[in-house]
């Protein structure tokens, strides 16, 4: 593997590359690959392809004139260079703006953006000085994103880790499918915020619509308001001592931290009803059927 | 009926799954012959007053204030063994015998996400070889 260069590999067809890497295509279903970490590994913080950057070297784009595609290709390319403060100017609303940077960067976006803004990221910190539209954050992985206003519907859907921070309000169907990571939500979130949420926490300092946490297998969401009614499984539970200050922290960190404390915040999981997913399942429902 | 109750078993102990490999403590496991459920607390919060200097390393390096996504990162079990799920392999790397467990899930946590980085940013990682063999741009 290692006698293959760069170069030799970026003239193979893709098929030629997974066999010179000695990748195989056997099915691994119902096996472990039985990897083991190494107690000596280096010390390393960043992925071995993520480019060096420098927090202190600014530059800025002016979205003005571009399409998404250019912004984000010039923002790749600006991280090549070195650039770990990007500020994008004039957004105009574009759409699917700064998607899947999957290395540090500090990403400042002067005004508003419209759907699925930021996603997929791996490692970024953005703040958003404007509003953002549908599914703002989906899919990221880690980092940080900070919306100054509002936000509209499927906020951070699918999130699986990082932070994304709503100062504002949002919309509904927040955090579906959510699979790990934080969502903070300033103001309210609306309707079936947490539908088939599976873990990760959600926190909502203002008040949540109907249906809360509706069919969640796993997870948590803190609302510091009024809940207009929980969904299918979703039951209230009493908060830890280590919840307390995890949330403290929390909402400290983004100074949001409500002036009363976070000692009226409920505490809302899973009730495990729906947990379904056992081999006797088809057979059982086949004798009732 | 299917559905009505939770018919999993609790964790209790945090060798549970050290002892009892197959995880089959409730009426319902046993029967089916499977453990319901992951084998540590998903919803379990990391304990900050805990955290190591390689991770506080790490949160300096990325500019957080906090683990950020390693906050969902815990020590699991698979067959009977310490092991950590790596997200980007999608698969279970195990704990080297040679690492001695600490006697709580908190610090397990942090040796866990302590492991985790250093597999994932290392050369090793099956990651590396699949982004030169099926990465689209770059």
């Amino acid at each position: 593997m290692a006698s293959v260069t760069d170069a030799e590999l970026k003239a193979m067809t893709q098929e030629e590359r997974v066999t010179a890497l000695g990748m195989r295509t056997e099915q691994l279903t119902g096996k472990s690959l039985h990897v083991e970490f190494d107690p000596d590994a280096e010390e390393r913080f960043e992925y071995p392809w993520a480019p060096e950057v420098d927090f202190n070297k600014r530059t800025e784009i002016d979205c003005d004139g571009k399409t998404t595609t250019e912004v984000n290709s010039n923002i790749r390319s600006l991280m090549e260079e070195g650039y770990g403060t990007i500020v994008l100017q004039n957004p105009r609303g574009m759409h699917s703006l700064g998607v899947g940077i999957l290395s540090k960067l500090n990403l400042i976006i002067e005004g508003s953006t419209g759907y699925f803004a930021v996603g997929l990221l791996d490692g970024p910190n953005v703040r958003i000085n404007g509003r953002v539209g549908w599914s703002c954050g989906e899919n990221m992985m880690s980092g940080t994103i900070m919306i100054e206003k509002n936000a509209g519907s499927t906020f951070g859907a699918a999130l699986r880790g990082g932070d994304l921070v709503c100062r504002g309000s949002v919309g509904s169907r927040t955090g579906i499918d959510q699979k790990g990571g934080t969502i903070v939500v300033g103001g309210d979130t609306g309707a079936l915020s947490g539908f088939m949420m599976q873990r990760g926490r959600m926190v909502v300092c203002g008040n949540a619509g109907k249906n809360l946490g509706d069919s969640m297998y796993d997870g948590t969401i803190f609302v510091g308001g009024e809940i207009q009614s929980l969904g299918v499984d979703a039951v209230e539970e009493e908060k830890t001592e280590l919840d307390v200050a995890w949330l403290t922290r929390k909402l400290t960190q983004y100074g949001m931290m409500p002036e009363k404390g976070v000692d009226h915040f409920k505490k809302i999981v899973a009730g495990k009803m729906l947990w379904n997913y056992d081999n006797l399942e088809p057979s059982e429902k086949k004798l009732i059927l | 009926m299917a559905g009505t109750q939770y018919r999993g078993s609790e964790i209790t102990d945090v060798d549970q799954f050290i002892k009892d490999a197959d995880g089959l403590a409730s009426e319902r496991e046993k029967e089916i012959g499977q453990h319901i459920g992951y084998r540590y607390d998903v919803n379990l919060v990391p304990d900050y007053n805990r955290i190591t200097p390689f991770l506080t390393k790490y949160m300096e390096t990325m500019g957080w204030d906090d683990l950020n996504w390693l906050e969902d990162v815990h020590m699991g079990y698979e067959e009977g063994k310490p092991a950590v799920f790596d997200r980007n392999n999608n698969g279970w790397v195990r704990i080297p015998d040679s690492i001695e467990l600490p006697d709580n899930q908190q610090d397990r946590d942090m040796i866990a996400r302590e492991l985790l980085i250093k597999f994932q940013m290392s050369d090793r990682h099956p990651l590396v070889s699949l982004r030169k063999a099926y990465m689209k741009f770059g």
